[in-house]
């Protein structure tokens, strides 16, 4: 099987990788960066833990290969601070108790960073239909969607 | 050792730079080598095991592959790999092909939509596809480049199975041509999945109406999802011959239950399918008569 040598900015670093041809973004990111706030829960892009931004765009990285991400910007979870501070999604997560377990909510976090990148101010049921692919089996939601709705200032 | 957890096997990942390259390739290794874009399927088939390939060919990056463009006298050309979120958000797509836009959106969730193709839709040859009832129904074609070079198929004679199509060892599609709707056209795709969005469908109505010097005024088409072999376009003729009414509606509807060969698997029986293809017929055939001005 071939390797690929790979450049890779990951939460603003830039990253050398020699990954085999079948490994995927979601193991390249837990594996050879050690970076294991993206969670890998079903490998079959349903659940949504796994959920990075690439290249500004949220992505199951199961479903993506490493050697694809040749050149790509990727932020992952761990990324999402800035400064120190957290992402407002990430303060109003925890105001709003939006998690039990936690196995989600780094790729729940990613997804509403996505949607309040691209629509600052989102209505409930854009709200869920950007979390349709996020399961989380401890909440019922209803905090995770509260906790959106506080980022976006309402 | 690496292992590439969560279990992908090993295969060998291919990029080509031309499209020749590519069909050469794909020609010369029949059976060990898949053309690939966003792999939402593939991935899983390769993990269940039911995939064994050796290669994976990456064509994504081949040319014209992304370009998407709307030309008013042509139509709507997608490249392969234009993926589902650009496609929806596309202003021209929304305004000329909006049962496209809004068969795409009920395809999983925006973070696999960013891998998820129409040509992948189309290719996977899945009797659930959801964006298939559409293409069928705007009588989409479909260009690929095989080993002989470029040709055009006709998305209605696309399919010859569960997962099967008319494509050859070497072949690849390169884009998915969208004419331009007849004029005044209405559409509306209606899924059951078992959650309310972002299931495969247990069944998937995409019905589609037009003005046209019938005795009613209109043509109809159908497109019945997950109850036969391949999607099922069904020609609604009754609905042009006499004047619509809501009976009229409600026959059509049972025509269309009547036509379908539905299994019973995990999402549903056989016998909620067909009932379902009543029901769902009727609404789907309702709501484009509301449309169309009734």
């Amino acid at each position: 099987m071939s390797f690929h040598r790979i450049t890779v900015t990951v939460n603003g670093s830039a990253e050398i990788v020699d990954v085999p041809s079948n490994m995927t973004m979601l193991t390249m990111l837990r594996e050879k960066l050690a970076l294991t706030g993206t969670k890998n829960g079903c490998a079959a892009g349903e659940c949504g833990a796994c959920t990075v931004l690439w290249n500004g765009e949220p992505v199951n990285s199961c479903m993506v290969l490493a050697v694809e991400c040749d050149g790509a910007e990727i932020v992952t979870v761990e990324g999402l601070m800035t400064d120190h501070q957290l992402d407002p999604i990430q303060q109003t997560m925890i105001d709003a108790g939006g998690m039990q377990c936690g196995f989600c909510t780094p790729g729940i976090l990613i997804s509403a960073r996505a949607l309040l990148d691209r629509k600052p101010k989102p209505t409930e049921p854009e709200i869920r239909d950007a979390l349709v692919g996020n399961l989380c089996r401890c909440t019922g939601y209803t905090r995770i969607i509260d906790a959106v709705k506080m980022a976006a200032g309402d | 050792m690496i292992t590439a957890h969560p279990g992908l096997p090993e295969f060998d990942y291919i990029r080509p730079t031309t499209l020749e390259e590519a069909s050469n390739f794909l020609a010369q290794h029949p059976g060990e080598a898949r053309a690939f874009i966003g792999g939402t399927d593939t991935f899983v088939r390769m993990r269940d095991g039911a995939w064994q390939d050796k290669y994976l060919v990456d064509v994504k990056g081949l040319p014209g592959m992304n370009d998407l463009t709307f030309i008013p006298a042509v139509g709507l050309r997608v490249g392969a790999a234009v993926n589902m979120n650009r496609l929806i958000a596309s202003p021209e797509v929304k305004e000329h092909y909006p049962l496209l836009a809004e068969a795409a959106h009920t395809v999983a969730s925006y973070q696999l939509r960013t891998r998820a193709t129409i040509a992948g839709n189309i290719c996977n040859a899945s009797p659930a596809g959801d964006t298939i009832g559409a293409g069928l129904v705007y009588d989409a074609k479909i260009h690929v480049h095989g080993v002989e070079g470029d040709r055009v198929e006709a998305l209605r004679a696309f399919f010859k199975g569960p997962g099967k199509t008319v494509l050859k060892p070497g072949d690849i599609v390169t884009a998915v041509e969208y004419p331009r709707p007849p004029q005044g056209a209405q559409g509306k795709y209606i899924k059951l999945g078992r959650n309310a969005i972002g299931d495969l469908a247990i069944v998937g109505v995409t019905a589609f109406g037009y003005p046209d010097r019938t005795s009613s005024g209109y043509r109809f088409l159908v497109v019945l999802a997950s109850v036969a072999p391949t999607p099922l376009l069904i020609d609604m003729t009754l609905l042009s011959e006499k004047p619509l009414t809501p009976e009229l509606i409600d026959e059509a509807a049972h025509v269309a239950m009547n036509s379908v060969k539905p299994i019973d698997d995990v999402r549903g029986s056989a016998r909620y399918r067909s009932l379902m293809v009543r029901n769902m017929t009727r609404n789907a055939l309702t709501e484009v008569w509301k449309k169309l001005g009734r």
